[in-house]
């Protein structure tokens, strides 16, 4: 799988509030919180997100709440992936539940900024800048993580289980 | 391997060998928790399995606790999607109403959890059962969803952060001061994908509300759970809740950790974690000059009747300071009623503070104390993001009860012992 995509760059410690705030929370419809992802970071910020854009950020991306919306949200807005310095907890395995993949680059990472057209290669663990020229290698998803984003995230998971047992 | 509180728990509901931090293993859970926010989500996913039952309808609970009693119409049809759920699958633990209160002061009250268990929550703050000494820890509501349904989900082994406080507290400063001090210390990211487990005479002297208060805000460290040893006082809790059968649970000595913090306690101030981040965390004399609109105290952090009695210590016979609302919200109808044998509903209310009901309310900015542009509030909540209680443009100031009721006198920032 390759992602192509301008990239929206946000700072460290990004929170689930910040992502989609609470007045957000009484709809679990992807495409309404993806309408307001970021707006507790900005007013208006997804609108200049085009579906197929990639997000980059800092450490602890997604710190706070369990707030599955959060991921969703990010799916909503059409951001195929992320890429950060790290994840919080919570939100690193709800993504993979939602099948958002995401890409952990470390500390000491040299992120791709704003505005940057960069590609993905996620089977690689490669990430090229197309403006740049500039390469970033990642390490691959984990196998079981990605066995999750294979099956459509955990419901298709659980759901193959089901079977499983009944069959 | 000697073994942590996290690696011990957690390998006696696997039925997968542990040996070693890091490992992936499938762990048997003990209690799974959703509420109204996250609980619909989970409804969505379950019903996406093709799941036609629980593992076990008994061990599930729904709390309906966060824009209850519902703020509006859409907040209503998802606490009815909940009812609705609940009833068709034969879940009797569903609170919403008069027998609903905040999820993690709840639970414990009603006996629910205790040590040894595992219990998974669609809530960030279900760490807080680690003052009970159990491993207990924030999920999402698919995760969640999965662990209703199969009884188990997957954890790494976390590696763990071993916090030894010792000395004793001064007057007016308690369990709050400890775990915001911590968290101004290793930092938000600090614990990330680690466990917490606390130590040292003075954990050992906190009462049980005091550790479940610390262990609430592990997640604000970016830990996985944040643990307390089960000892004699944990037991006398879990008893006095109605549970029998429960064991002391003690790490092994010599057990290993990835870093030590240790924290002197009897030199510590009232601590206040400024915005909007929970780890930029002063003395209360560095900043008592901030001027507040609004006091908020309660919450799944400090709305236990520990934290109701320091605050209504301070507010007794002194007066709200006009123009500042001051809210006080009894984490539990239980509490609530405890409360106002004690009297001490009748303090706030003498003293103009607004008594409401049990919520999640303000906490989130979900209602019942919204900020507006330019308000400041401090809250004895655990989080204090940018917006998080309202407009962009408030900021929220965290503190223990007995800080948010000596500040809610002045309306400023305010050390209990200057007044």
């Amino acid at each position: 799988m390759k992602y192509t995509g301008t990239v929206h760059a946000v700072g460290d410690h990004i929170d689930t509030d910040a992502i989609i705030p609470a007045k957000y929370l009484v709809t679990p419809d992807p495409e309404i919180l993806g309408r307001n992802l970021f707006d507790g970071l900005e007013a208006g910020w997804v609108s200049r997100v085009t579906p197929g854009d990639i997000l980059v950020a800092g450490a602890n991306f997604g710190c706070g709440s369990s707030r599955e919306h959060a991921p969703l949200a990010i799916l909503g807005a059409g951001i195929p992936v992320v890429l950060a310095r790290s994840f919080a907890r919570i939100f690193y395995r709800n993504a993979f539940n939602m099948g958002l993949p995401l890409i952990e680059l470390g500390e000491d990472a040299t992120l791709p900024g704003d505005g940057d057209r960069i590609e993905v290669d996620m089977a690689r663990g490669r990430i090229r800048n197309l403006i740049s020229g500039r390469e970033l290698s990642f390490s691959p998803v984990p196998a079981f993580m990605q066995s999750i984003l294979d099956q459509g995230g955990l419901v298709g998971h659980v759901r193959s289980r089901l079977q499983g047992v009944h069959s | 391997m000697r073994q942590t509180l996290a690696m011990k728990i957690l390998a006696a509901h696997s039925r997968e060998p542990v040996t070693g931090t890091g490992q992936l293993v499938p762990c048997r859970v003990s209690l799974v928790l959703a509420n109204d926010i996250t609980a619909p989500l989970s409804i969505a996913s379950i019903e996406k399995m093709g799941a036609t039952k629980m593992f076990d309808a008994d061990k599930v609970v729904l709390v309906c606790d966060h824009f209850t009693p519902n703020k509006d119409v859409k907040s209503a049809e998802q606490v009815k999607t909940v009812r609705e759920f609940a009833r068709k699958f034969g879940i009797e633990n569903y609170f919403e109403g008069g027998t609903c209160g905040v999820e993690h002061a709840l639970l414990p009250e009603l006996g629910m959890v205790g040590p040894g268990d595992v219990v998974v929550g669609a809530d960030s703050h279900t760490c807080t059962y680690g003052g009970l000494g159990a491993f207990a820890t924030g999920l999402g509501s698919t995760d969640v969803a999965a662990a209703m349904v199969l009884g188990e989900t997957w954890f790494k082994i976390p590696e763990t952060i071993l916090v030894r406080i010792d000395g004793n507290l001064r007057q007016f400063v308690g369990a709050k001061d400890l775990i915001l001090n911590l968290i101004g210390r290793v930092g938000v990211a600090g614990a990330l994908y680690k466990a917490l487990e606390f130590t040292g005479e003075t954990v050992a002297a906190l009462d049980v509300e005091g550790r479940m208060t610390m262990a609430n805000m592990a997640i604000e460290a970016g830990g996985k759970a944040g643990l307390f040893p089960a000892d004699a006082k944990t037991l006398d809790y879990c008893r006095a809740a109605g549970r029998t059968g429960d064991q002391e649970i003690h790490p092994d000595p010599d057990a290993e950790y990835v870093q030590t913090v240790v924290i002197d306690a009897s030199t510590l101030e009232p601590q206040i974690a400024c915005p909007h981040l929970p780890d930029n965390v002063r003395a209360v004399s560095e900043v008592s000059d901030v001027t507040l609109d609004q006091v908020v105290i309660g919450s799944c952090t400090n709305g236990r009747i520990s934290d109701l009695r320091e605050a209504a210590a301070i507010l007794k016979g002194r007066r709200v300071t006009k123009g500042l609302r001051c809210i006080v919200l009894p984490a539990t109808p239980r509490i609530y009623r405890q409360a106002l044998a004690e009297g001490l509903i009748e303090i706030f209310m003498e003293a103009e503070a607004i008594v409401g009901p049990p919520t999640c309310g303000p906490c989130l900015g979900g209602h019942m104390g919204i900020l507006a542009g330019g308000e400041r509030c401090l809250a004895t909540t655990n989080r204090n993001f940018r917006g998080r209680m309202g407009s962009l443009d408030s900021e929220v100031y965290l503190a223990g009860p007995a800080v948010a009721a000596a500040s809610a006198v002045t309306g400023t920032i305010t050390d209990p012992v200057r007044l």
